[in-house]
């Protein structure tokens, strides 16, 4: 038996760790020891998630020393962020948005990404895996126990795909971390919120409230619903949608400032970096005191001479309301959908970033495509709102997404929505982690749901070709959503043939809002369907122990959720034992 | 501790054989002063790194503008503050407000009220708290590798092009 559950944040722009003790039901976060210059070691709430690839000879010796690795040959944390920003070549950043992209191959070395080629480079998956290592090896000095014996939770983005859930499972395994459960973010945020507010949620929330998370992170955002119901006299949670991955975060808004502010100044990089941090404390200062007109920002000089080679700029409130809160979050309707940019033939390869800046945009988006569970409303409408990340630490951005949203409702004849306060903004996924350990040993109120997403198989079907049309695909339903951690779905009756010996590749599709079909279900020309989304294909080969080679065995596949919160495909041979795993192929799909 | 050292040559001797041996117990160990001042250069680096401290010390501001110095204070105010903060918990050595009436019971500590003005007369002392002083009530100082050499305070930076 474990002493304590273990939340793990593994943030795309910051990491955190916190505990909750198995036995007092306390817990806390726990600061992580972290290179800050060379040499120098100093704890820190945050781990940022950066990697900084060092140059042979580039630091003196034992300079990237930690406290529980003395031959560690890179740096993470705060010195890989401020030293990477002057040598950006060197620089690791954004790893966990790499993992859920779909059109490169995610366990190659890819990082940094176009790196010149003496760089050394690592896979997201390695280094998700080293900021695992790192928050590991702080557990261990902070309270003397291996993290091998505790339980972990490790959280991802709710709307993370089986294949990014299947590579931040192998993170960390690479980390050292045999058994993690994985858990959403969003809800994350809700569970730190019940432990925040402890007996005041009964108070708070009523059967029939819709919660919205809406969770803003440095470097991607994500929307949640969660239904207050019950069942036999108890209060029930249930998940009832997740958001599509939007690369589009605090980061954002900060560069955004730095690139208006910038507009006819000679910096450079690091300066810029310098001007972007300012941004960020000045825009703190104008949405904390809301007389004031405008706040300073001074850009240090490179060189010593300090004094004389200061760049002097200001943020001003006209600055932070036209770019950043109309910008970001504008007052649209219901119905505008997010822009997106026609791509020209050459397109690079690098992050799929959102296109469109406007948050308010996504979210209109998100709420009508889940018209499934609108009750014949326009749009799904939530009474409840709670928001997480850093970005929210500013009343005014909660108030404009607020306004915004009781506009839509006002407008659909719904009541206005009330904010769930109280939660920590920045470390509330790390504590409400390691709160849904605690709440997995029986204690408060779980959130159900299953899984957020359906899952096909693509059969192409059978007609002549004709050049210049893509055949119609058909997608196959073998996991409904909503599959429970441990269970499996219904063998759909159809049967498909694997040559013993070759590679059998499948395409593979999932949709975040059709919650009707079963396993076995067999839907229509999916590519030109936008309720569905290719994910990574999956493969497998069947071995020659099975038969002779070429020889066709008949089977069925089969879809589980294990109790890790990963999905897992299997092949079940026809009328006899046979059963072999089929992997999610991160390898990138051909373009 | 002064008066006690004047008015007890028993205690002065204790003091001055403890200084003795802290020299000693120095020069023993053979260790140079900035090993043996190490986390005072520490402190320094930090504030030079996050602050630019050291560069705005060196440099002579007679003849720059209010607003150059103020500038430039903003990038030393406002880095230091952050070092300064993460090393220590300040807090007032009295609790009154500036300014407000305070009384100085007997037995006071020396170290932390300094009386000025008519000192004279048996305590408690009546008088009017003028500042409220400062303690580091909580240090946590960075740990530093042995290996490297504590009066680098900062490197030269050198870019590549």
């Amino acid at each position: 038996m474990s002493r304590h559950t273990v939340g793990i944040d593994l943030g795309t722009t910051n990491c955190a760790l916190a505990f909750r003790d198995l036995s007092e039901g306390s817990g806390d976060v726990v600061p992580t020891p972290q290179l800050t210059a060379p040499g120098v070691v100093e704890e820190r709430l945050l781990l940022p998630s950066f990697v900084y690839v060092v140059k042979e000879g580039e630091f003196p010796a034992g300079a990237l020393a930690l406290p529980w690795d003395k031959k560690i040959a890179y740096a993470t944390g705060e010195f890989a962020r401020g030293h990477g920003a002057k040598v950006p070549t060197r620089l690791v950043a954004s790893a966990k948005s790499w993992l859920s992209h779909r059109s490169v191959d995610r366990s190659s070395a890819l990082l940094p990404w176009q790196a010149p080629a003496e760089v050394e480079r690592i896979s997201p998956v390695e280094a998700s895996a080293r900021y695992l290592r790192h928050v590991v090896g702080a557990w261990k000095m902070s309270r003397k126990s291996d993290l091998d014996s505790e339980e972990i939770i490790l959280t991802v983005p709710a709307s993370f795909d089986a294949a990014a859930r299947e590579l931040t499972t192998q993170a960390a395994k690479q980390a050292g971390l045999q058994d993690v459960t994985l858990l959403e973010e969003p809800q994350a945020a809700l569970y730190a919120w019940i432990e925040s507010v402890g007996d005041a949620f009964r108070k708070t929330v009523k059967v029939g409230d819709v919660i919205l998370v809406v969770d803003v992170g440095g470097g991607t955002s994500d929307f949640s619903l969660i239904a207050v119901t019950e069942q036999d006299g108890d209060l029930q949670l249930t998940r009832m949608a997740v958001g599509d991955h939007i690369l589009l975060g605090g980061d954002n808004m900060d560069l955004t400032l730095a690139h208006h502010l910038a507009q006819g100044k000679n910096l450079d990089p690091w300066q810029f970096v310098a001007l972007t941090y300012g941004c960020r404390q000045a825009k703190e200062l104008l949405f904390a005191d809301l007389k004031l007109k405008k706040a300073p920002i001074s850009i240090p000089s490179r060189g010593s001479a300090l004094v004389g080679g200061t760049i002097k700029l200001a943020l001003t409130r006209e600055d932070v309301t036209g770019v950043l809160i109309d910008g970001f979050m504008p007052e649209v309707s219901v119905t505008d959908l997010p822009r997106t940019a026609r791509r020209t033939g050459l397109t690079q390869v690098g992050l799929p970033y959102a296109q469109d800046p406007a948050i308010t945009r996504h979210l209109a988006a998100f709420l009508t495509r889940q018209s499934r569970i609108a009750e014949g409303k326009s749009f799904v409408h939530p009474t409840a709102i709670l928001f997480n990340g850093g970005v929210f630490k500013a009343r005014t951005l909660k108030e404009r997404v607020t306004e915004v949203l009781n506009e839509w409702l006002a407008k659909d004849s719904g009541a206005p929505v009330k904010e769930l306060e109280g939660a920590d903004l920045d470390l509330a996924v790390a504590r409400g982690a390691a709160y849904y350990g605690w709440v997995r040993h029986g204690h408060g109120i779980r959130i159900r749901g299953g899984t957020a997403r359906a899952y096909y198989v693509g059969v192409e079907a059978a007609m002549p070709a004709v050049p210049g049309l893509e055949p119609p695909v058909k997608a196959l339903c073998v996991a409904p959503f909503g599959m429970e951690e441990g269970s499996n779905a219904d063998i759909p009756p159809q049967e498909f043939a694997l040559v013993v010996g070759e590679p059998t590749v499948f395409r593979f599709f999932s949709s975040s809002v059709r919650r009707e079909d079963r396993a076995g279900d067999m839907i229509d020309d999916v590519v030109r369907n936008e309720e569905f989304e290719e994910v990574a294909p999956i493969e497998t080969t069947l071995s020659s122990k099975s038969g002779e080679s070429g020889q066709l065995v008949p089977v069925n596949l089969q879809a589980a959720v294990t109790e890790v919160g990963t999905l897992e495909l299997r092949c079940l041979e026809k009328g006899g034992s046979g059963r072999w795993k089929l992997e999610l192929n991160v390898r990138g799909k051909e373009e | 501790m002064a008066w006690r050292i004047l008015i007890n040559a028993q205690f002065a001797n204790e003091v001055v054989e403890g200084l003795n041996q802290a020299e000693a117990a120095r020069t023993r160990a053979g260790l140079p002063p900035e090993r043996v001042h190490a986390s005072a250069l520490t402190l320094l680096a930090a504030f030079q790194r996050e602050g630019r401290l050291v560069d705005f010390l060196q440099q002579e501001v007679a003849g720059f503008s209010d607003e150059d110095i103020g500038a430039a204070a903003r990038v030393v105010h406002g880095g230091c503050r952050k070092a300064f903060r993460q090393f220590f918990v300040i807090a007032p050595a009295a609790q009154e407000n500036e300014g407000g009436p305070i009384t100085v019971p007997s037995g006071f500590d020396a170290q932390r009220i300094r009386l000025t003005g008519n000192v004279s007369g048996q305590p408690p002392f009546k008088g009017t708290l003028k500042h409220h002083g400062w303690i580091a009530a909580e240090v946590r100082m960075p740990s530093i590798a042995e290996t490297l050499d504590p009066r680098v305070i900062a490197p030269a930076e050198v870019e590549l092009s």
